[in-house]
């Protein structure tokens, strides 16, 4: 009886994870083997940096990055004068000035990354209606994290032709209902990459994929590393613990 | 036990003038524990320890956090970013509630399967209750805070619970809210409460311990000490077993918390809060599953009484059957070692509570088994076994088990004869072959 339950109880507990994803509807993630994948894996800044002239050129057009600053860069290795030059790219209102007035000024490394858009409003009459989401944290927000977002990217395609698409929308395999507001953001060449990367859709997906994910959870590697010195510390802890509690048991028994 | 002698001249000083080191001696050095106590005992320490990494973590985060319903969403994410070690501090809290009910359940299933629930502890038994229903008010409120969906549409679901009470439901619904629909003034009391509830809980711990220590622990045979060659002192014995405990947990956490600290998480919780989309399925954090199910289990009325208040009805008495249970159970006989009936059933209920737990993560209206699925007809509701149906069957075992099950054991279970004593030196040949026996089950 009690092989029957912890059984269950194990196969129960395998079958949770599988409830989000499984529920959403779309085809099965692709599943990719990322950089950071696995407890020694650690983001690939070369990538992030693409990542980050894919989201510049292409993305921002669109979507916020709203809890990120310029100065954060510096964790894909962006260096301080790289980082000023991007932040100087931007328009930031600031104010009010002595005369009482808000002024527009450039970016400085401590700004939020400037969003798109003013506000939501202004963002969905520009985009026929639909909002596209902030992307800070969009690897954490979505089931299946980066292989959704590496999926949407790359999963544009012709409708069948028994599927009715709404109007304005979009056929992506990947998406819940299928059906997406946002058209295809890449094709071949969107980008020119200053280090040579022959700028494929599959390389550009994968490039900005791996910068939205640093973007989610910019303290990734520094918490695997640190997770590796936990782990040994509690394994020698527990193992002097253990025999501690034999020597001090060896009285009784 | 004799009074302790301190060589210490200061602590010699306070403990004449304030037995506290006296006093701490007797319940935490010299304290008799029974010498046969298994891992499964280390559970109450554990949770014990959980709640004091939880305070601690939980004052840092306040310092940090803005209860307002503009800027707590984008406040979490700035602790994850910019304030040191913030998102330490923050996974260690997120995932410490799960570490702290997975310790709590462990607890109190020991505590089913060895009876510990049955005369002198029942009052021991019933405040641990109090503790569980205290844990989950916090956990909720908690889960409101960073404001994601889940935490938005969470609190809009189980506030609205409160509804179905008769005539001044949507009054208590409005007062728990602040306003006429949740916003600012909901998340701010939440907050307050958040943080105060921990030391409401602290407070019945120390009333639990209180009442643990009228009597001492129970053991895995579910039989009086009765005598010292039964005991061994709390300090070193126990100290040192409950430590080994605590590093093997440790290590599950921390392996949570470094290598897969959203494994508990609903992504939805990091959309920020949108009162005018609604999640497609609105679920609450894993260890409120089975509550969950047994609320929506009630999709009937019976007589006057609508199926919602039904639902919140069943909820809370599925928790609060917990208290009288020490007098549902007329067995003299406490550990389920010595029960071979009762014994079988206890794996039934954990199982039941799992199935629960499976139904409150899915959808009610989905198949159990969609590969058994008839054709789909448009405009017929669809047929087959469904979650919400297997909800109503677990829902109601659960309520037979405690209710019909465990009295008629008590009547006609015949229970096997009871070892002697707990210490080797009264019973060395029995107490061998009961570890077999353990070891069989």
């Amino acid at each position: 009886m009690r092989r029957v339950v912890l059984a269950a109880a194990a196969a129960l507990s395998l079958s949770f994870v599988g409830v989000a994803a499984a529920s959403e509807g779309g085809g099965a993630l692709p599943d990719r083997h990322w950089s950071f994948s696995g407890i020694f894996g650690t983001i690939d800044k070369a990538a992030a940096q693409r990542g980050l002239q894919v989201y510049r050129e292409v993305c921002a057009g669109c979507h916020s990055l709203s809890l990120l600053s310029y100065r954060h860069l510096a964790g894909i290795g962006l260096d301080e004068d790289g980082i000023k030059a991007i932040a100087a790219e931007a328009t930031v209102v600031d104010g009010p000035n002595d005369a009482g007035e808000m002024f527009e000024r450039p970016g400085r490394p401590a700004d939020r990354f400037a969003a798109p858009f003013p506000n939501e409003k202004a963002s969905r009459a520009a985009n026929n209606g639909a909002y596209p989401p902030d992307l800070s944290v969009i690897t954490k927000a979505r089931a299946g994290g980066a292989n959704y977002v590496f999926g949407i990217l790359t999963g544009y395609g012709e409708a069948p032709a028994d599927l009715t698409m709404q109007e304005g929308m979009n056929y992506n395999t990947y998406f819940p209902g299928l059906q997406i507001a946002m058209p295809a953001p890449l094709s071949e060449g969107s980008v020119e990459y200053a280090d040579g990367t022959p700028a494929t859709v599959e390389q550009m997906a994968s490039d900005v994929t791996m910068f939205m994910t640093w973007a989610a959870e910019p303290e990734t590697d520094a918490r695997k590393r640190m997770g590796i010195k936990a782990m040994l510390f509690l394994l020698v802890l527990t193992g002097l613990f253990y025999a501690t509690k034999r020597k001090v048991w060896a009285a009784l028994h | 036990m004799s009074a302790p002698v301190f060589k210490n001249p200061v602590v010699r000083w306070i403990d004449y003038r304030m037995p506290i080191f006296t006093f701490m001696h007797h319940q935490l050095h010299a304290y008799p524990t029974p010498r046969n106590l298994n891992y499964w005992w280390n559970f109450g320490s554990l949770a014990g320890i959980v709640l004091v990494i939880m305070i601690v973590t939980g004052v840092v985060l306040a310092m940090h956090y803005v209860p307002n319903s503009d800027l707590a969403f984008a406040s979490v994410e700035r602790i994850m970013r910019d304030v040191n070690y913030g998102w330490l501090i923050r996974y260690l809290h997120m995932n410490g509630g799960s570490m702290f009910f997975i310790a709590v359940y462990i607890h109190i299933f020991r505590g089913l399967y060895f009876g510990s629930y049955k005369a002198p502890r029942e009052l021991l038994w019933i405040l641990g209750v109090v503790i569980l229903l205290l844990m989950m008010a916090t956990a909720f409120m908690g889960y409101v805070l960073p404001w994601g969906q889940m935490s938005f549409w969470g609190a809009t679901v189980i506030t609205n619970l409160f509804s179905a009470v008769p005539v001044v439901g949507e009054w208590i619904v409005s007062w728990l809210w602040g306003g006429f629909t949740i916003g600012n003034p909901t998340l701010n009391r939440f907050f307050s409460l958040h943080y105060l509830l921990p030391f409401v809980i602290v407070a019945v711990v120390f009333l639990h311990l209180w009442a643990l220590h009228r009597f001492g622990s129970n053991n895995p045979l579910g039989i009086d000490a009765k005598g010292p060659q039964d005991t061994i002192p709390f300090h070193p014995y126990y100290t040192a077993k409950d430590a080994f405990g605590l590093g093997a947990f440790l290590l599950f956490y921390a392996a949570i918390v470094f290598y897969a600290p959203n494994f508990f998480a609903e992504p939805d919780n990091y959309i920020p809060a949108n009162p005018m989309v609604t999640p497609t399925h609105i679920v609450p954090e894993w260890y409120l599953l089975p509550f969950y199910a047994i609320l929506r289990a009630f999709t009937f009325d019976i007589w006057f009484l609508k199926a919602k208040l039904l639902g919140v009805i069943g909820m809370f008495a599925s928790i609060l059957i917990l208290c009288v249970l020490p007098w549902l159970d007329r067995s003299p006989v406490r550990s389920a070692r010595y029960r071979p009936i009762y014994k079988q059933f206890f794996w039934v209920l954990l199982a039941d509570c799992l199935i629960l737990g499976l139904v409150g993560a899915h959808a009610p209206n989905d198949l159990v088994f969609p590969g058994l699925a008839g054709p789909v007809v448009e405009g017929v509701e669809a047929g087959g076994f469904q979650y919400v149906h297997l909800g109503q069957i677990a829902t109601a075992y659960y309520f037979l088990h405690f209710l019909f099950v465990i009295p008629l054991l008590g009547l006609f279970e015949r229970p096997r004869p009871l070892p002697l004593g707990i210490g080797q030196p009264v019973l060395k040949g029995a107490a061998h072959s009961h570890s077999q026996t353990m070891e069989k089950a």
